[in-house]
């Protein structure tokens, strides 16, 4: 770049990855953070992403440290790659924000979603969805004579599959929990 | 060792406890719990101010100019929605500040009760960080963690919210050293090896510049010192944002002046052409890279910044240190030492020779007119005439800004208060109070536009009340300057609603108040009426009628590159393009 001939990217330490930073492609990526549960700390997140524009294609919260009050967000978002690292920046100049984790670089991770479905209809339409929910290996939790609820826990792609099945066999609402993920390995 | 006492009798300890000395605040329903306890106690003063946002630029004129934090006192619903400038300009320029809020009784949030406000909400984006405090028992605690937060890694504005009910409850007082402070802790030593390889770069480059700004002073005094004596010892030219000027001497002679949008020709020109920037602290602001695509196209970049999130934003750079401005220089300082002390001597003589070539330039060269004062002479006579003071300048937002940054050298940190990130008219009048109340016995200016001033004029009271003789230096072109100067350059010379009408009559104001009033529109009188100014012990308003359509000049126009300056009138025509229009 320079006349100076100075490596571009980081040192050995230093927080910062070495993917172009310059790259223009669109990349998705699954965000853990690792966050105090106290109040406000959610709107503190999706604030920072709705304020700078950011996207959020998914989002998950729950608490998962009841002793320590910590709770763990996970959020899939898309950008540039010096979208991400500056998303990263971002949360983690929030306070209460403990760790920010980008799964989709650290390594192998697991990623899952658990789905319900309401799907209505009779005879062979009701026939092929109880089928096909055995063959994505859907439970079903609740049933009446018109209808099923299957939950299905799997990958968002999974998931969308499932839904697209169902859709002409008579789905009528569906609800997702977004994405959950974690690290592979210990 | 804890305590028990009122919420109310805990905030007044903790701020105590915390070494504060001045509250600028107004009373309301929603703090009178506090405002009862400020009444009996006398370790601390509190500022009656006119306007909650004139609260905080007071604070934050106080914090700049001290470098302690600026603590406020607000009631609940409006005193809070009133802080929201305050609080948004104190993020976006790192001033540490801690505002505390009143807020109905616990009971009663979320009923829409009279003068109730989701303030946590509202000023969540305008704050570092924020708390709602419903327990008494976490009152005094919290209070110290906003005092760390606040001024601990990239200062910042912190609010505390307290409802009503938590202040009159009794609950245990947490002392400083018992509040929990780890859940913040901001890294402040740079990565050595990253310095190394900058400090090798220092001793290669033929056209290395220093680019510095808020940070530095931020740091504090052992930044300045560092930086001072890096660029004593490696002879590279530096420069400065707005934020940064005083950091390195006005009159030292590695000075370029200030950089970006109206900075000096050959400071931009040097950022321009520079094969080595070192960004000590500067945050790459639009104000100072023009057209992003274009900025420094040749240089290698360092980046030296406490906040992460500051580094690869908008400009990508070979040689990011996160940390403390006064580590890091400290550290630069050591590793190049111990390597002997190393420049390209011959790249630096060139350099220079071109830097020297580009100041004959004498880009703030102006044309003088014994008929009308230009604003520009204005603020070359105030300089001339208080530079040996003890001072400190204050601004408000606009032409008069960008000419007093041009026109008035700054030889220390902390001496120039002025609203760089956030732009906010109506800053310098309140912030100049701030700064008087923390230094008496100093000579105290804000250099303003009328317009500017008129924002925030309710603050006469508070100057009068507290006997503060803050010098408003108003240069009054009876127009918003430069939004008519864009105007000019951009909408056709159409100058939609940008002139001053109705003005008051300034020296009548002033004296309606129990202040001075000067009014100077002769040039041969300008000197005689500032030091009738400066030697009048009290406040006075300068009412100081200056040329009505001058321009601000150096100018880069939006959308374009360093090299691309406008250095006077004949080079304005068509100077924006159309996509430069779109920014502002």
């Amino acid at each position: 770049m320079s006349a100076l001939k100075i490596k571009k990217g980081s040192s050995r330490k230093s927080a910062y990855d070495l993917r172009d930073p310059n790259g223009e492609v669109i990349e998705n990526h699954t965000l853990a953070i690792l966050v105090d549960n106290e109040a406000g700390v959610l709107a503190r997140v999706i604030g920072l992403f709705s304020g700078r524009g950011y996207n959020i294609e998914s989002l998950t919260v729950a608490e998962v440290d009841h002793e320590g009050h910590l709770s763990r967000i996970t959020i899939v978002t898309r950008g540039t790659p010096a979208v991400i690292e500056q998303i990263k920046a971002q949360l983690g100049r929030i306070v209460p924000v403990h760790e920010v984790h980008d799964l989709t670089v650290e390594g192998p991770s697991v990623e899952r979603e658990l789905a319900l479905f309401k799907v209505t209809g009779q005879g062979d339409k009701r026939i092929e969805a109880l089928r096909l929910a055995e063959i994505f290996r859907a439970n079903v939790v609740d049933s009446t004579l018109e209808s099923f609820v299957f939950e299905m826990t799997g990958t968002s792609e999974k998931i969308d599959a499932f839904a697209d099945l169902m859709r002409p066999l008579g789905l009528i609402e569906m609800a997702r929990t977004g994405i959950a993920a974690l690290s592979r390995g210990a | 060792m804890s305590k028990t006492m009122t919420g109310a009798k805990m905030v007044v300890q903790a701020l105590k406890d915390q070494g504060v000395e001045v509250i600028f605040g107004y009373p309301g329903g929603a703090v009178l719990p506090i405002y009862d306890e400020i009444f009996q106690q006398n370790e601390i003063r509190h500022i009656l101010v006119r306007h909650e946002q004139a609260a905080v630029h007071a604070a934050e004129g106080y914090a700049r100019s001290t470098g302690k934090p600026g603590v406020v006192l607000v009631t609940s619903g409006p005193g809070a929605t009133n802080a929201v400038t305050g609080l948004t300009d104190a993020l976006l320029d790192s001033i540490p500040l801690v505002v505390l809020s009143g807020q109905v009784p616990t009971f009663m949030i979320g009923n829409d009760a009279f003068q109730e406000a989701d303030t946590v909400g509202i000023t969540r984006p305008c704050t570092k960080h924020n708390w709602l405090v419903k327990e008494t028992d976490r009152l005094a605690s919290t209070i110290h963690q906003g005092f760390h937060v606040a001024t601990s890694g990239r200062p910042g504005p912190v609010l505390i919210d307290i409802p009503k009910d938590v202040q009159f409850a009794n609950g245990h007082y947490t002392a400083p050293p018992q509040a929990d402070t780890k859940m913040y802790q901001p890294r402040v030593k740079g990565d050595i090896e990253m310095i190394t390889r900058l400090v090798e770069a220092m001793e290669l480059a033929e056209r290395p510049v220093f680019y510095t700004g808020g940070g530095v002073i931020n740091s504090g005094p052992a930044a300045t010192q560092l930086l001072r004596e890096l660029v004593e010892a490696t002879g590279f030219p530096i420069t400065s944002t707005l934020m940064g000027l005083g950091a390195y001497p006005a009159s030292g002679d590695k000075w370029l002046g200030m950089l970006g949008m109206h900075g000096l020709y050959e400071a931009n020109l040097a950022m321009h052409g520079c094969d080595l920037m070192i960004n000590v602290g500067a945050r790459f602001d639009d104000r100072i890279t023009g057209r992003v695509a274009d900025f420094s196209p040749k240089s290698a970049k360092a980046h030296i910044d406490i906040d992460p999130s500051s580094i690869n934003k908008t400009i990508q750079v070979e040689m990011p240190i996160i940390g403390d401005v006064a580590h890091v220089l400290e550290d630069m300082l050591r590793v190049w030492k111990s390597r002997g002390r190393k420049v390209n001597k011959e790249g630096l003589t060139k350099w220079w020779k071109q830097i020297n070539e580009w100041r004959t330039v004498d880009c703030l060269s102006f044309k003088p007119s014994e008929k009308t004062i230009k604003p520009q002479h204005a603020l070359a006579r105030l300089e001339e005439l208080t530079k040996g003071h003890d001072r400190y300048i204050t601004t408000e937002v606009g032409q008069h800004q960008m000419w007093a940054a041009q026109y008035l050298g700054f030889e220390d940190p902390n001496r120039w208060m002025t609203s760089g990130g956030l732009g906010t008219m109506g800053y310098g009048f309140p912030a100049s109070i701030g700064v008087q109340l923390a230094h008496p016995e100093s000579l105290v200016i804000n250099v303003a536009g009328e317009a500017s001033w008129l924002m925030n004029m309710q603050e006469m009271g508070t100057a009068i009340q507290y006997r503060l003789p803050v010098k408003q230096f108003i240069l009054n072109n009876e127009r918003l300057g430069m939004v008519r100067q864009w105007q000019e350059l951009l909408h056709g010379e159409r100058y939609s609603h940008s002139w001053s009408e109705a003005l008051p009559d300034f020296v009548k104001l002033a004296e309606a108040f129990g202040a001075k009033g000067i009014q100077c529109s002769d040039p041969a009188d300008l000197d005689d009426a500032i030091m009738e100014m400066i030697n009048y012990d009290g406040p006075v308003i300068f009412d100081c009628l200056v040329e009505k359509h001058e321009n601000c000049f150096p100018m880069i126009p939006s959308g374009e590159p360093h090299n691309k300056m406008l250095l006077g009138e004949a080079s304005t025509k068509d100077a924006i393009g159309n996509s430069g229009a779109v920014l502002v």
